[in-house]
């Protein structure tokens, strides 16, 4: 069957699985010998970091087996996604510490790409709250790793895209809130300078992201409202369960063009009249917008969509940042949803995406013309020091990987050790020269 | 409200009693593979089922029913819902040319949930009250080349309920029929899915409504009601010639 990741491009034929539980993954696995085989869960990586001949599915291993609300704890199936359990957190005065831009990722997806969210700089990725969890690994067995327990296996897989094993269930540290609503505070930036001071000085604030206007140019570069949250304190811990309307097919990809997201960004900026505003929002409202329209990868046409998401040290900030934009704007090809925000420190993991800096993610409509662009914007960020978020490529190329991700070789070391026959390995991995793309 | 739930584990059946635990009901689960029994028991007292009792049986098994259902009624004493979700999709090419195998599933798909139906059906009676909600499917509403074994049985089991949906009625018992579409299930993994698949929580999520609204005929999703009256208003000359 056709499958492919939330940007809809690439497009590959693989033979698909649905097990049910460990036992029919294990028979899959080893009844598969000559074939590549990754891990999918929700499906909500962008480019063909879970796409191989043949993709399992963790969607149905979506089971509770324990949640202790006394101790924050929850353990679940792999396939569980994270707005699940925060709808069995929350009445419990219990969240997600680290929650993406969408709530429909799975748990095992969180940890493969060790995701970050909007507190990045304060608490770190996903993995710091995870307690343990069990992979499988190529050999059928199944060994439960945890930051004290088979540390290097952990630190290869958190963040590691589904290349060690396949993760079957994990333990999840939550945290207490007295409320749900989030206190949100937005200032406008005129330029880019201006809004990565902002972010900078607000440092403190517990979630904070900037919608910026990579469409602006000029002295109006990098124009952007920064969105400042806490957690309030008035006792709201309903869930909200409202499921908002979804785009029904792929829309004509010409509706999204330079002029219509222009305008866009345009209007989105002129309501905003205010230099500085508060309100209390939903906390569905503060991290998953765009959740709220079902299926919007949609709205980009049948050709799908590139997110491209890097980041670039603190010291190079300003003026790598400035490059890329300037690039983008130039070329004309920027995205209606473009996010700035401050990175806190590196981790352990040996292929976690944040290093201290700042990160920009920019969607952008797939053409042919794209790849120049691309490959531009990657010289950009190599020479800054930076790096591209692996959840989201789909087109880097092995030299770029491997020179901004310096622990690659240790990853390659200790898979060899794991899975020495590349029994996991996805397009992506093999693009970028983790993997060779038959079997050895 | 007190739920048995016949074939838990099945993709359908485990995303209904998700609901059913959300909303903190009684429920009681009949599956074949132990494990997967209890973790789904685990998984539902998570939920906030207010408690989650299963046996294993295998439902092919019709001798066992009895046991099964007695069991249930000592458990739960009582009964609102039965929920029988047990089957399997056969492998018609094979069936074609292999009557055992094609008797095998008739018997799961078919006669094993009508014996099912017989004994639910005479403890509701003396219970005076309660609502069967049977999982068919649309392959019954037409035989069709890619899947009449399967059509076959299922169309079976409709029929019966049509007709003990009125035997019931005295006796302030509800019987439900609930026809699925295509649905992207463990076991339609490997299928090619167009605009027309829909999920086990979407389906889930329109039983749970249908049952409180006590349907009878439930399409789910909708559009499926559409489709079949298409489907069967094709003249079979036309028809014999099409193998959809």
């Amino acid at each position: 069957m056709k499958v492919y990741g939330w940007g809809r491009f690439p497009v590959v034929a693989a033979e698909s699985f649905a097990p049910v539980d460990t036992a029919t993954l294990q028979e899959i696995i080893a009844d598969k010998q000559n074939r590549a085989i990754i891990c999918r869960g929700a499906g909500r990586s962008y480019g063909d970091s879970s796409l191989a001949e043949t993709i399992v599915s963790s969607r149905f291993l979506d089971s509770f087996a324990e949640f202790n609300s006394a101790e924050a704890i929850i353990d679940c199936g792999a396939g569980v996604i994270l707005g699940d359990i925060l709808k069995l957190a929350i009445p419990k005065g219990l969240f997600l510490s680290v929650l993406p831009g969408t709530k429909t990722v799975s748990v095992g997806g969180a940890i493969a790409a060790d995701i970050h969210g909007k507190n990045h700089h304060i608490d770190g990725c996903f993995s710091n709250f995870v307690i343990s969890f069990n992979l499988l690994l190529a050999s059928g067995e199944v060994v439960q790793c945890s930051h004290t327990e088979n540390t290097e296996l952990f630190q290869a897989t958190c963040g590691g895209m589904g290349l060690t094993g396949v993760i079957l269930s994990a333990r999840i540290q939550l945290k207490e809130i007295s409320s749900v609503t989030i206190n949100q505070r937005s200032i406008v930036a005129s330029d880019l300078d201006n809004c990565l001071d902002i972010l900078d000085e607000h440092n403190e604030s517990k979630y904070s992201v900037a919608w910026i206007d990579c469409l602006a140019g000029k002295q109006s570069l990098g124009r952007s409202i920064v969105y400042l949250g806490e957690h309030g304190d008035d006792d709201n811990l309903q869930v909200k369960t409202r499921r908002g309307p979804s785009v029904p097919f792929s829309t004509p990809s010409f509706l999204l063009n330079k002029y219509t997201m222009k305008a866009f960004n345009s209007s989105y900026f002129a309501m905003r009249g205010k230099n500085v505003d508060s309100r209390a929002v939903t906390y569905d409202s503060y991290f998953f917008p765009l959740d709220n329209i079902r299926n919007w990868n949609r709205l980009y046409g049948a050709k799908g969509f590139l997110q491209y998401q890097l980041v670039i040290p603190t010291e190079f900030g300003k003026a790598g940042l400035r490059e890329v934009l300037s690039e983008v704007n130039s070329a004309g090809k920027g995205s209606f949803l473009a996010v700035l925000k401050r990175f806190g420190c590196a981790n352990e993991n040996l292929l976690s995406f944040p290093i201290e800096g700042y990160t920009l993610a920019l969607d952008f409509k797939y053409d042919q013309n794209l790849m120049p662009l691309l490959g531009k914007l990657d010289k950009i960020v190599l020479a800054n020091n930076g790096r591209i978020y692996l959840a989201k490529d789909a087109l880097m190329d092995a030299t770029t990987f491997k020179a901004s991700y310096p622990k690659w070789e240790a990853f390659c070391e200790l898979k060899k050790k794991v899975d020495p026959d590349n029994r996991f390995r996805s397009l992506q991995s093999n693009r970028l020269g983790i993997t060779a793309e038959t079997a050895q | 409200m007190k739920i048995l739930i016949i074939g838990a584990t099945s993709a359908i059946a485990k995303a209904t009693a998700r609901i059913y635990a959300e909303q903190g009901q009684e429920l009681f689960l009949v599956a074949r593979n132990e494990e997967r029994l209890l973790e789904l028991a685990d998984d539902l007292k998570v939920r906030g089922a207010s408690s989650a009792e299963y046996r294993v049986f295998d439902l092919a098994n019709t001798s066992q029913h009895q046991q099964i259902l007695d069991q249930a009624f000592d458990v739960l004493n009582h009964l609102d819902l039965t929920l029988i979700c047990h089957g399997s999709l056969p492998n018609q090419e094979a069936c074609e040319t292999n009557f055992e195998l094609a008797q095998q599933e008739i018997n799961l798909n078919g006669l094993s949930v009508i014996s099912m139906l017989t004994i639910i059906a005479s403890k509701l009676k003396t219970q005076g009250s309660g609502t069967i909600a049977t999982l068919t499917s649309v392959a019954g509403d037409r035989g069709r080349q890619p899947n009449f074994v399967y059509g076959a049985a299922k169309s079976m089991v409709s029929t019966y309920l049509q007709g003990l949906r009125g035997k019931l009625l005295p006796f302030n018992i509800h019987v439900i029929d609930i026809r699925p579409g295509l649905v992207d299930s463990p076991m339609t993994a490997q299928f090619e899915k167009g605009a027309l698949w829909s999920t086990p929580e979407l389906v889930a999520r329109e039983i749970v409504k249908a049952i409180a609204k006590k349907q009878h005929t439930v399409y789910t999703p909708g559009y499926w009601r559409i489709i079949m009256a298409v489907v069967c208003a094709i003249p079979e000359i036309l028809f014999k010639r099409l193998k959809i």
